[in-house]
């Protein structure tokens, strides 16, 4: 830049000393914040699916022990689901987007905000410290009466850290909530709102209605642990299953915290890069909200083998297929979006197609595991691994993948190199498929999830599913260099690089620190693209 | 960032009238998550209350209903205090606030100073569950549940009482400073709704605990 131009002050370069950042209440600022820390523990967690996998590739069970394998699958899921998927897209994404769509300076509670990193850090320190201290074996589930009496590992230590990372979703979740109720600008009605602020909204019910009762059933496992008072010790009359349907009460829904905002994403994306208002907008709202409702009703499939009775189990099987309703009504809405529209195949829509494949194929199979007799068959087989990492990687992940490439420009105020960022997520989807699709079959054939070793007829898939998360491995490389390296050398990004509507394009990149220097007048429809006429 | 504080706008809001209702809807939204935390812990105790219901009136029979009930007065009293702090904090009347308030953290710490001579009895008598737990007379493992149960919940209140005594104190002593006046004294309001949420718990605790199956 030259030095005649004088220097425009946005939020990155407002500026400088530490405490600007350690101590900002500005919500983009604590975007970025969560945006390293998130990609942190991404890779930590990715660093133990890698120690995971390279065990499996023989039969033997001879890289690392039986607990050390235990250890290892717990960390991964622990890291992956709590401090990974859940705070992802809302706290990335959501934190540095909401207040900017609905045409806000801030938050809500912007110091409630900060506080929320400083949970999510806190929990993720006890975490680290479980895992440096010797680990824990129970699984990201921590199943009584394993974890409240029997297990050796650090689980005193873990459920503090899940706990008080809890409290960051929470106070996340309620900021939302209020900022979307009470911030919105002038003309941004309930119906004008982008499907993002929607599906964040939904997220956020699910966030402050479910998270408080994992909050209850980790305290009372903290309690039997650490002072011997019983709840679910079944020696002091206590019911090990209780904790399962506590536990299942949030963690089913946690599986909509973390698909709900990525959808969001996935509207934003087939919106703007098929040049169309999403077909039956209504409709995609609307199923958000339902999403979030029926979630609380089915976490009885988890427990269809837990001393469930027949009954029970019909009651939540059914129950389990009404969810699909609602996720099945946004496919096809973006299908719908998609067809006619004059679609361009930047990085973001390819994430997006990506993620649309992959998660109708976890869904499906989702149904699969709501019908009772089929998932005694398979459960807590790789059938059930493949399922959740279709959903949890096929669908959270490239719904993150394709929004942080979409707002990466507004962020950072720079282009990625479009040829590399291609490339990437064509690597990923492939490696993707190469890793988790054997694991269908294998769960399939009968191969037990959490076992270090497995009968030789297994190895072949196996070894492929090995060698897809080595290219998937890759595939997520490759975004982290180009995307350090679009920082200094990365062209200078327009308002709006993608001709897209959303209050988030009319502000310069990177945005100002108070986003808008005169709140805006909102008058027309969210995603007004002038439509070709063929629509019908 | 606290550049004005004379005035009680802050930046990202639009109005005062915009700023309160977002504390209020943010508090309510707190207060439904600290219901359903309480949930869990209340549905545990059903459903073993369902299970062991001998065990659980015998245990329940070895709390002190009078020392249960005087503290069930003083928080009354306490939710009562709090209230006209409230009102004075709409009349903009500082010195009142500070003397409700400090009249309520009064009546606070009476109460947690009863339930600590409660909890002396219990581990004097052996009612702590873990290695040293001795009930008289009794086969089934319901009475340890229910002093588990006993435990985590008024513990878990008394953790609330003590957390509320702190934000109590921070807006008592904001108060003698002239924060708070006729047109913004939200604080004032919001740690309002936070104490008389944790006085209903206890109105919920106290008869599942000290009197049900009691005769
Ligand atoms: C390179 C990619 C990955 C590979 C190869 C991989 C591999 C695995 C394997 C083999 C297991 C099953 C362990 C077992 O049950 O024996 C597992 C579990 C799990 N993975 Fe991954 N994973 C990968 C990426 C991810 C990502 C990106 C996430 C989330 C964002 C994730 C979330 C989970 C969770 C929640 C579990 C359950 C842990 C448990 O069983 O307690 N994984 N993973
Ligand atoms: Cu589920």
């Amino acid at each position: 830049m030259s030095t005649l131009v004088k220097k425009i002050k946005h939020y990155l370069n407002a500026s400088y000393e530490l405490r600007s950042w350690f101590g900002t209440v500005d919500h983009k600022r604590i975007a970025i914040l969560y945006l390293i820390s998130v990609t942190l523990f991404f890779f930590v967690g990715g660093f133990f699916a890698v120690m995971i996998r390279l065990e499996l590739l023989t039969p033997a069970g001879d890289l690392v022990s039986s607990e050390t394998y235990n250890k290892l699958f717990t960390m991964h899921g622990i890291i992956m689901i709590f401090f990974f998927l859940i705070p992802a897209v809302p706290a990335v994404l959501g934190n540095f987007l909401i207040p900017i769509m609905i045409g806000a300076r801030d938050m809500a509670f912007p110091r409630l905000n900060l506080a929320s990193w400083y949970c999510y850090i806190g929990g993720a320190l006890f975490a680290t410290a479980a895992m440096v201290t010797g680990g824990v074996d129970t699984g990201w589930t921590f199943y009584t009466p394993y974890s409240s009496t029997y297990s050796n590992g650090a689980v005193v230590l873990t459920a503090l850290g899940a706990f008080v990372a809890g409290f960051s979703s929470i106070l996340t979740g309620l900021n939302f909530i209020v900022t979307i109720h009470k911030m919105r600008a002038p003309g941004m009605t309930w119906f004008r709102l982008p499907l993002f602020i929607w599906s964040n909204y939904a997220a956020s019910i699910i966030m402050v209605l479910a998270t408080p009762v994992l909050g209850a059933a980790i305290f009372l496992v903290f309690l039997e642990r650490a002072f011997h008072i019983g709840i679910f010790d079944p020696n002091l009359g206590g019911d090990p299953v209780l904790f399962q349907h506590l536990f299942w009460f949030y963690s089913h829904p946690a599986v909509y915290i973390m698909i709900l905002p990525s959808m969001g994403v996935m509207s934003e994306l087939v919106a703007a890069f098929s040049r169309k208002r999403v077909f039956g907008y209504d409709f995609v709202a609307g199923s958000s909200l339902a999403i979030a409702v029926l979630g609380f009703l089915v976490w009885g499939h988890h427990m269809f083998v837990s001393s469930q009775s027949m009954y029970a189990g019909f009651v939540f099987s059914f129950l389990s297929f009404l969810v699909a309703i609602p996720s099945a009504i946004k496919v096809f809405n973006w299908t719908a979006t998609l067809y006619k529209g004059s679609i361009s195949l930047q990085t973001p829509m390819l994430y997006a197609l990506g993620f649309i494949g992959l998660f109708t194929i976890g869904g499906l199979t989702g149904l699969f595991l709501a019908s009772l007799g089929l998932d005694v068959h398979v459960h807590d087989t790789y059938f059930i691994v493949a399922h959740f990492h279709y959903i949890m990687v096929g669908g959270v992940v490239m719904g993150y993948l394709g929004g942080l490439h979409y707002w990466w420009p507004k962020m950072t105020g720079r282009l990625y190199p479009e040829f590399w960022a291609r490339i990437s997520a064509l690597n990923i989807f492939i490696g993707f498929n190469l890793t988790f699709f054997p694991q269908f079959l294998l769960g399939y054939m009968g191969m037990p999830r959490r076992y270090h070793a497995y009968p030789e007829e297994f190895q072949v898939l196996n070894v492929m599913s090995t060698a897809g998360a080595s290219v998937l491995a890759v595939g997520y490389l490759i975004p982290m260099i180009y995307m350090l390296w679009s920082l200094k050398y990365g062209k200078k990004a327009p308002a709006n690089p993608w001709n897209a509507k959303g209050l988030e394009w009319t502000i310069p990149s990177p945005p100002p620190v108070h986003n808008f220097d005169e709140i805006p007048v909102v008058t027309e429809e969210a995603y007004a693209y002038a439509e070709a006429p063929h629509r019908g | 960032m606290a550049k004005q504080t004379h005035s009680p706008l802050q930046h990202h809001f639009t109005s005062l009238s915009q700023q309160y209702a977002a504390s209020q809807l943010g508090m309510w939204t707190f207060l439904l998550t600290e219901l359903l935390f309480f949930g869990g812990l209340f549905l545990s105790y059903t459903i073993y209350r369902m299970s062991y219901p001998h065990g659980f009136a015998a245990a329940s029979h070895e709390l002190d209903v009078r020392l249960g009930c005087i503290n069930t007065i003083v928080l009354i009293s306490s939710s009562l205090t709090m209230a006209l702090a409230v009102r004075a904090g709409h009349e903009g009347k500082g010195k009142s606030i500070t003397g409700f308030l400090v009249l309520t953290m009064a009546l606070g710490g009476t109460f947690l100073g009863i339930k600590s001579i409660e909890y002396a009895h219990k581990f004097h008598e052996h009612f702590v569950p873990g290695p040293n737990f001795a009930f008289p007379h009794y086969a089934s493992q319901g009475p340890e549940l229910f002093f588990s149960l006993y435990f985590a919940m008024t513990g878990l209140h008394a953790i609330h009482m003590i957390i509320g005594l702190v934000a109590l104190g921070v807006v008592a002593w904001k108060a003698t400073r002239g924060r708070y006046t006729k047109e913004y004294s939200t604080p004032v309001e919001m740690l309002g709704l936070y104490w008389h949420f944790v006085d209903i718990v206890w109105i919920f605790l106290f008869p599942l605990l000290y009197l049900l199956g009691r005769h």
